[in-house]
């Protein structure tokens, strides 16, 4: 068994939007934490801080997961996509796209982690329904929409991904 | 890296150990008593920790034990590894063979929560507003558990003492909860309330018909959740229906009964006489849902909440 101390330090092996990464990190530091201030990926937002808005979900190993919920040290020998993994080459991902065109957002704090929900389900369910769209985001809180928009937005990135265009 | 000194929203300093294995476990946290604790999804200990309402100096991860998170069957039982994440029981298809079981699973929280919260964590925390207890109540249940004095198996009645108490002595962990799969002629259900997705519920019925033919029910198991410092057994209302015709009346009745066995207490979730009123409704439904079941008929239910 690994041990570490309190305050010591516990080697951590972790790949980041494909980025491997090997450092040592406190025991209590937050996922997200490590994501904003030590990578320095600030997309990922810190909302409610009590696994209740979903501002901070990232995937991890392909499941949506809240990152203010989870030690960065259980993250180890983990894949990890953040907001900022989303789009390629200077090209914005369908559903950012999609979110851009159907003004799916106001403000933008709820944001990545909603596009990170959405592709958790439309990587699963291609032609979710609303009642599935519903409760793939019923973890992402959104102060300003009333969500219509953000419904119009899965759906026509559903749309864009089944056609295969951007 | 070092927590920065300006943050407010963090849990106490503590000692990390990654076991390998269930015994190892249990063995640190036997020799480390109270101080230390046992951390499976997280879902509750990590926000508990961060209003440092819990303060371990000693964290003992599981999630790095293989073999502890499969879901089998085998032999009329399915048997749950005390990691399975409430996701990979919601996407199980043997799992969703005792449909309460996914109606459980799927609604627990939310997606993300639901994808790193298990069910052990969630028995052995023994919270009265946990999904888990009340539902697998209703079935023959058992758990097999590992710990410094070897094996035991605890029948699911037996587990849970009190209010976040249970029988687990210390450094004895769950490692598998066990289902025997209802007879023939059944059906069960679980509606849970709750004001949106991520919080608790503010009231849950679990109900498990055994039928002997089309109306006539065999032995009826009705638990109430969120209603008392333990899931709360309606034996009433279970009388309301054995041996009985199942009846609109005869799940009035029943549902009546719940309704007095609930001792809820007022909270942000509601004050008690709402909730004895939801307990009223909420049995009501999982009758009717479990009912059709046992004729056969495909029935979707699960935790309920405004915009669902």
């Amino acid at each position: 068994m690994s041990t570490s101390a309190a305050k010591e330090l516990v080697p951590l092996r972790v790949t980041v939007n494909g980025e491997a990464h090997e450092l040592e990190v406190e025991a209590r530091l937050l996922l997200v934490e490590l994501l904003r201030e030590k990578f320095e990926l600030t997309g990922t937002h810190i909302g409610c801080d009590t696994s209740y808005c979903g501002a901070c979900t990232v995937l991890l190993n392909g499941a949506p997961v809240k990152s203010c919920t989870v030690f960065a040290v259980q993250a180890h020998q983990s894949n990890i996509l953040t907001v900022e993994g989303l789009a390629k080459g200077g090209e914005l991902h369908p559903i950012q796209k999609a979110f851009a065109a159907c003004h799916g957002l106001q403000c933008g704090y709820c944001t990545p982690g909603l596009l990170m929900a959405s592709l958790s389900l439309l990587s699963k369910n291609p032609r979710p329904n609303d009642r599935e769209i519903r409760k793939a985001i019923s973890g992402n809180t959104c102060r300003c929409t009333g969500y219509q928009n953000i419904f119009k937005s899965i759906r026509m990135a559903a749309e864009s991904m089944a056609q295969g265009k951007s | 890296m070092n927590i920065k000194q300006e943050y407010t929203v963090y849990t106490t300093s503590f000692r990390y150990l990654r076991a390998s294995s269930l015994e190892q476990a249990g063995s640190v946290l036997a020799e480390l008593g109270e101080d230390a604790k046992a951390l499976a999804g997280g879902q509750s200990l990590i926000p508990l920790m961060k209003l440092r309402l819990s303060r371990p100096t000693t964290l003992v991860d599981l999630n790095f034990i293989s073999g502890i998170s499969g879901i089998r069957e085998q032999a009329g039982r399915l048997a749950i590894g005390a990691m399975a994440r409430h996701a990979d029981i919601e996407n199980s298809a043997v799992a969703s063979k005792i449909p309460i079981l996914h109606d459980c699973a799927a609604g627990i929280a939310d997606v993300q929560v639901r994808n790193r919260g298990t069910i052990g964590g969630s028995l052995a925390e023994a919270d009265p507003t946990g999904d888990w207890l009340p539902v697998l109540l209703t079935l023959a249940c058992e758990v097999n558990c590992v710990g410094p004095a070897g094996k035991r198996t605890i029948p699911l009645p037996d587990l849970v003492k009190d209010a976040f108490t249970t029988d687990l002595r210390a450094g004895e962990l769950l490692r598998e909860v066990a289902v025997k799969a209802p007879p023939a002629k059944s059906g069960g259900a679980y509606i849970a309330f709750k004001r949106c997705a991520p919080v608790y519920a503010s009231a849950s019925a679990a109900v498990q018909l055994e039928m002997s033919d089309h109306d006539t029910c065999k032995e009826a198991h009705i638990y109430l959740g969120c209603v008392g410092l333990t899931p709360v057994r309606a034996s009433q209302a279970e009388l309301e229906l054995n041996g009985k015709k199942i009846s609109p009346k005869s799940i009035e009745a029943a549902a009546e009964a719940a309704m007095t066995a609930a001792e809820p207490a007022s909270d942000m979730r509601g004050s008690s006489e709402y909730k004895r009123v939801l307990v009223r409704a909420l049995v009501k439904r999982a009758l009717e849902a479990a009912l059709r079941r046992s004729r056969g008929e495909h029935v979707e239910v699960s935790h309920e909440y405004v915009g669902r």
